[in-house]
């Protein structure tokens, strides 16, 4: 992988990245003197159409015009990107020279630049009446998400600096000279990227459009609705986009301390699984069926279930799996706790227990660093992630670090193609041992970084080594505090990778040590898919509150159709900690009620009545628990006393691990298919057979057919 | 200094008026006539590859003489020679070479720790122009030589000798010339025993004509595509692998040790002042004998195929007109022929350009529109594609032209043609959106009477036709057409008939 990235073509609104001075280290990296960052040497104050506006010495004059509050039209010009000054917006006409004039059939009609400006700036006659016609080009296949136009491109280049900036696709290119230029991926090749659907965000034209989108609605017939994303832990910001009762589309919503302006392609096209696979009303189960009942005999079953289970105290268990809401999470933990029972539970594997970490300080479950302080760090250690797969938007972050500064990154863990080039450590225990016993190159580089960060993956909290792996980690931090636990400053990271999991760390959704170890007579599973079946006593009474018929319906012997995260309007937490509010776009299908709802009108099934009876007395609930949880969009940085506290107990919590040595595995093999709603996206599927499985997507016609087919 | 005697009696008219007053008139300045270098002053003196271009030769024409005392009189002193001596940039642009170097030596310069390049632009690819592939297999120790002198005004590590793919046998002189220089010990680690580390590579490309562009050779040579840079920054703050670069031709490269030897006075006193030296100038065309040859700058154009070219072929009234500096310059009719001098100035003033000082001579023979559309032609073949107005820019003009060379046009369209000129110029990224469109202008300018008639003479022949190049003859008289067609203008005789 090539990083020479001249400062020239460098984005210069890179967020974070762009106040780092980074001074070319002679001895750390002589092969990256080119790449390093010039320093921001001042704020230059200049005026423009009458306001005076100060920028930072070396922006764009564009931004400049943009931060005066005056547009200018642009096509080639993103600020996320590097520079390209193709487009040479002064001349419209020579745009829509070889432009079709195919609005009315194309996708991006309504929402195009080039039609905007052309009908704001152009004129409305042409002088191209050509004999020889327009340009004209070969669609390309880029895979089951992208659907190409070529004849509509304006080569901007714009899908081609993403590709090769963020994605890290580095295969997507130019090819041709002159109007013979195409886009294209050199030879036949699908886009094989997490985050290829933003280049249809980022085509001004209708070259690249949403293929699973094609033709299904206009942009004018859609409602907008802000929302956050719960397909991975990062909580990316989100527009949902709707039709009357059904979703048509997933936009990204820019929020630079988050998902910058970037959502990965399970976040964008998963939204076709929320129309498959839906619980839509009350299942109570007779015999090996399940059997339709109104929402009043589903309860009473509920209820007749837990006394007919007899289970007392314990032996009633909650377990919350990746989509649950933090508003359902608190009413379920409730309800339990009002039960007599401890066993809160999550579904990971080992999610009967208590997290090694424990809960009792954030700081040890939480992505400290925050997701822009990433690009603060000057050298990063993965220990058992994946971020590209764990947190796709976060990963391209650390790709523009490594892209712009002299950024080294570390793994120990799986071996994955990250995007971005890093030193390899070893796969198991041994090798973190090794890497704390100061051994090896990158041991050096990590002890001489500025702002170290270390990113421990999920996945660790699953293995059998993890309680050792923490406590060699929790040591390590508190022995190198002076650099990684700062006030400016925490270098100890944990990467979640579902929705609600920092959540229900939150507020403690997590068993006592008594409650871990009893057998349940009563299993309680809101929004729990990921569940070993075989975890799950036989006789015990299960039931299952979710939106989509997937694993744990299955087991369920009573299941109450809940709504999925674009039909409620609820608290999420992400790893940093951030509560976001995700808000309803369209309302749940069927006889399916919001979550809360119906844990609430079982407490009073039960007998034991929850005491709030809507969401403003839950929310109130919520504060007395954690005001975290309600003060929205905002961080709360843990000090950073409070968090070698936290160090310290967790180092004692785990003294006595033992190390079995087995090698840590990447927790996501199939990034499209991670959740109940992905899996009964048939996107994600197709997504899946061609990316994953590698079974060419859409070629196989075309290499298979005899050469004289095409005679 | 007259440089003819006999140029008392070639003195224009007013001036002999002035002759005829009386005793005490002031004597008045001798007019000077340019040209006529004399063998004693060449630089290039195996141009033709008479003698042996390897180093013995070289050193026995005055190659690698005291190069170590030019390098020992420093960075300042290098760069005050260039530009005393007027040395403009032979590539085509004029800027003077001595300012242009001295752009690497900024202040505070030493404590900026990244590597220096020298950069040289030897992928001539103008149509034209072959003054470059002459000194590379003639004379390749001038410009090694050269690379040492430059390099050592602009303090840099190395040079880069980015030589066209085609030029196979020049490629293989410089190599050697390369090789002889690092075994003489005038190259490497103690370049000709001054302590100074120099090293000069040689890189082919692949014979784009946009590589010839400064900032796309710079890609070109990282690797990349090649497609020219935005500027700012400029090559000689983020230039070769983002450190700085200056991109110079061969022959201002070539000529910098020749001019640290006999003194910049001794090249200053060549051509006229801003437009100082000698110059290799290539004619081609219609010309009885097409060469190359060195000459004296603001050598009359006249007098410069008359005497080195065996004039124009069927004598100079045969003439058409000139394309005076490659192909990307406007055409100069006879009358401005007869008259412009053959430098950076004058041309200019006559609105067209030096160039590369590559003449193209047309007899009356010459389809000039024909000529001009293959122009356009070859920048849309060779547009890189990377910005809009020049790509499809190009390839409208060139449809246009393509049309305009049978009258297969509207009257109005030359407007058009033109407007779309002006739309393309100045645009661009690089300057070959600006190469495209002057030599059209340069056309319309002085041969639009010539388009008017094809024009005239295909409508008669044809019937009207439309803007585009259809034929209303051919248009279905059943559907209505767009009134922005031009089928139904009235009959507009040129303005020019």
């Amino acid at each position: 992988m090539l990083r020479l990235v001249s400062s020239a073509s460098k984005p210069s609104s890179a967020g974070v990245l762009a106040k780092v001075v980074v001074a070319p280290s002679s001895s750390r990296s002589s092969r990256r003197t080119f790449s390093s960052t010039t320093a921001k040497k001042a704020d230059i104050t200049l005026t423009v159409d009458g306001k005076e506006v100060t920028v930072p010495q070396g922006s764009a004059l564009i931004q400049a015009c943009e931060a005066a509050g005056a547009t200018i039209p642009r096509f080639c010009y993103h600020d996320r990107l590097a520079i390209a000054g193709n487009c040479r917006e002064g001349v419209m006409e020579f745009l829509l020279a070889n432009h079709p004039l195919d609005c009315p059939i194309c996708d991006q009609g309504g929402e195009c630049d080039l039609q905007d400006q052309s009908m704001r700036y152009g004129a409305d006659r042409t002088r191209f009446h050509e004999i020889s016609g327009k340009r004209a080009v070969e669609d390309k296949d880029l895979g089951p998400l992208v659907k190409t136009s070529m004849n509509r491109c304006i080569q901007c280049t714009r899908c081609v600096r993403f590709a090769n900036e963020v994605a890290g696709v580095e295969e997507l290119g130019t090819t041709g000279r002159g109007n013979d230029m195409q886009i294209g991926t050199y030879v036949a090749k699908t886009m094989n990227s997490e985050l290829s659907g933003n280049v249809v965000d980022l085509c001004p034209v209708g070259a690249l459009t949403s293929k699973p989108y094609a033709f299904h609605a206009r942009p004018w017939e859609l409602k907008h609705t802000d929302s956050v994303d719960v397909l991975d832990a990062v909580g990316s910001n989100i527009r949902v986009d709707s039709r009357g009762l059904v979703v048509m589309r997933v936009q990204p919503r820019p929020n630079d301390d988050v998902n910058e302006e970037w959502i990965s392609d399970k976040t964008r096209y998963a939204y076709d699984g929320l129309r498959f696979q839906r619980l839509t009303v009350p299942l109570v189960k007779q015999g090996d069926r399940f059997v339709t009942v109104s929402w009043e005999d589903a309860l009473a079953s509920v209820a007749d279930g837990l006394v007919r289970s007899g289970a007392k105290g314990d032996e009633i268990k909650a377990i919350a799996g990746h989509l649950a809401d933090t508003e359902s999470l608190v009413a379920l933990k409730d309800l339990l706790n009002r039960l007599g029972s401890d066993n809160t539970a999550l579904d990971h594997v080992g999610g009967h227990a208590a997290p090694v970490h424990a809960v009792d300080v954030r700081s040890n479950y939480l992505f400290n660093s925050t997701i822009p302080g990433v690009e603060q760090a000057d050298v990063i250690l993965l220990v058992g992630t994946n971020p590209r797969h764990e947190a796709a938007v976060l990963n391209s972050r650390i790709r523009k670090s490594w892209l712009h500064t002299t950024l080294e990154v570390g793994l120990i863990g799986e071996r994955v193609d990250t995007t971005y080039g890093y030193d390899y450590l070893g796969a198991d225990a041994k090798a973190l041992a090794d890497f704390v016993a100061g051994k090896g190159e990158f041991a050096k580089k990590f002890k001489e970084a500025k702002r170290p960060l270390i990113i421990v993956g999920s996945s660790l909290v699953e293995h059998p080594d993890g309680a050792a792996i923490f406590n060699a980690l929790a040591k390590f931090t508190e022995a190198n505090k002076e650099k990684l636990i700062t006030p400016e400053w925490n270098g100890f990271s944990v990467l979640q990778r579902a929705a609600s999991r920092a959540a229900a760390y939150d507020i403690g959704f997590v068993p006592s040590k008594k409650a871990s170890s009893t057998k349940p007579k009563f299993v309680y599973l809101l929004n729990a898919d990921e569940v070993n079946p075989k975890d799950i006593p036989e006789d015990a009474f299960v039931v299952y509150q979710g939106h989509h018929g997937d694993l744990g319906a299955q087991l369920a012997d009573v299941v109450l159709p809940g709504a999925a995260y674009t039909e409620k309007g609820m608290t999420w937490v992400n790893t940093e900690g951030r509560a976001q509010l995700g808000r309803a776009a369209v309302p749940p299908p069927g006889a399916s009620r919001e979550d809360w709802k119906i844990i609430r009108a079982l407490s009073e099934i039960v007998g034991t009545p929850l005491p709030y009876d809507d969401i403003l007395s839950l929310r109130d609930r919520m504060w007395e628990i954690s005001p975290t949880l309600l003060r929205y969009d905002s961080l709360e940085p843990t000090s950073v006393d409070v968090a070698l506290t936290g160090l310290k107990a967790l180092a004692a919590g785990t003294a006595n691990a033992k190390v079995t040595g087995e090698p840590i595995k990447k927790p996501i093999d199939n990034f499209y298919q991670t959740d109940p709603i992905s899996r009964a996206s048939v996107t994600m599927a197709q997504c899946t057979r061609a990316f994953v499985k590698g079974e060419d997507y859409g070629f196989s016609e075309l290499s298979n057919a005899s050469e004289a087919a095409f005679a | 200094m007259l440089r003819h005697p006999s140029a008392a009696a070639q003195i224009s008219r007013p001036f002999r008026a002035k002759l005829r007053r009386g005793f005490a008139t002031v004597q008045d300045t001798p007019v000077r006539r340019y040209g006529g270098l004399k063998d004693q002053d060449r630089i290039f003196t195996n141009a033709y590859c008479r003698h042996d271009h390897g180093i013995k030769g070289a050193m026995s024409r005055g190659d690698w003489h005291k190069t170590k005392d030019i390098l020992l009189k420093g960075d300042s002193w290098i760069i005050q020679t260039i530009k005393d001596s007027g040395l403009r940039g032979r590539g085509g642009a004029g800027f003077p070479s001595g300012l242009k170097w001295s752009f690497m030596n900024k202040p505070g310069w030493e404590k900026d720790p990244r590597p220096r390049y020298l950069v040289v632009n030897a992928d001539e690819g103008e149509p034209g122009t072959c003054k470059d592939r002459e000194i590379m297999r003639g004379d390749p120790h001038k410009l090694v030589e050269g690379c040492l002198v430059a390099g050592r005004a602009m303090n840099a590590n190395a040079a880069y000798i980015y030589i066209r793919g085609e030029f196979y046998q020049e490629a293989s002189h410089v190599q050697q010339a390369i090789n002889e220089a690092y075994k003489a010990g005038f190259l490497g680690k103690d370049a000709c025993g001054t302590g100074y580390s120099f090293d000069v590579y040689l890189h082919r490309g692949a014979g784009a004509y946009i590589c010839g562009e400064e900032t796309a050779l710079i890609e070109s040579l990282e690797g990349k595509q090649g497609k020219p840079r935005l500027k700012p920054p400029f090559p000689a703050d983020v230039g070769l692998f983002g450190c700085p670069t200056t991109v110079a031709n061969v022959e201002t490269v070539a000529v910098a040790p020749t001019i640290c030897r006999r003194g910049a006075p001794w090249f200053a006193s060549f051509g006229r002042p801003r437009n100082q030296g000698t110059k290799l100038y290539c004619i081609s065309g219609h010309v009885n004998n097409p060469c190359v040859v060195e000459e004296e700058m603001s050598i009359p154009l006249k007098d410069l195929i008359e005497k080195h070219c065996g004039g124009v072929r069927g004598g100079w009234d045969n003439l058409l007109g000139i394309v005076p500096g490659g192909s990307s310059v406007p055409v100069l009719p006879i009358d401005k022929c007869s008259e412009v001098l053959m430098d950076y100035d004058s041309l200019k003033d006559a609105q067209s350009g030096l160039g590369t000082g590559a003449v193209i001579v047309m007899d009356k023979s010459t389809d000039i529109v024909k000529a001009i559309a293959r122009f356009s032609h070859f920048y849309k073949h060779e547009s890189c594609g990377q910005c809009t107005p020049c790509r499809e820019g190009t390839t409208w003009m060139m449809n246009i032209m393509d049309r305009f060379v049978e009258g297969r046009g509207h009257q109005r369209e030359i407007d058009m043609l033109l407007e779309l000129t002006k739309q393309v110029e100045g645009r661009t990224i690089c300057a070959l959106g600006d190469a495209a469109a002057w030599p059209i202008q340069g056309l319309m300018r002085h041969f639009r009477p010539e388009v008017e008639r094809r024009i005239a003479e295909f409508r008669k022949e044809h019937g009207t036709v439309l803007f585009g190049g259809r034929l209303k003859s051919q248009t279905d008289p059943t559907l209505s057409l767009p009134d922005n067609l031009g089928a139904n203008l009235p009959e507009v005789p040129p303005p020019s008939a």
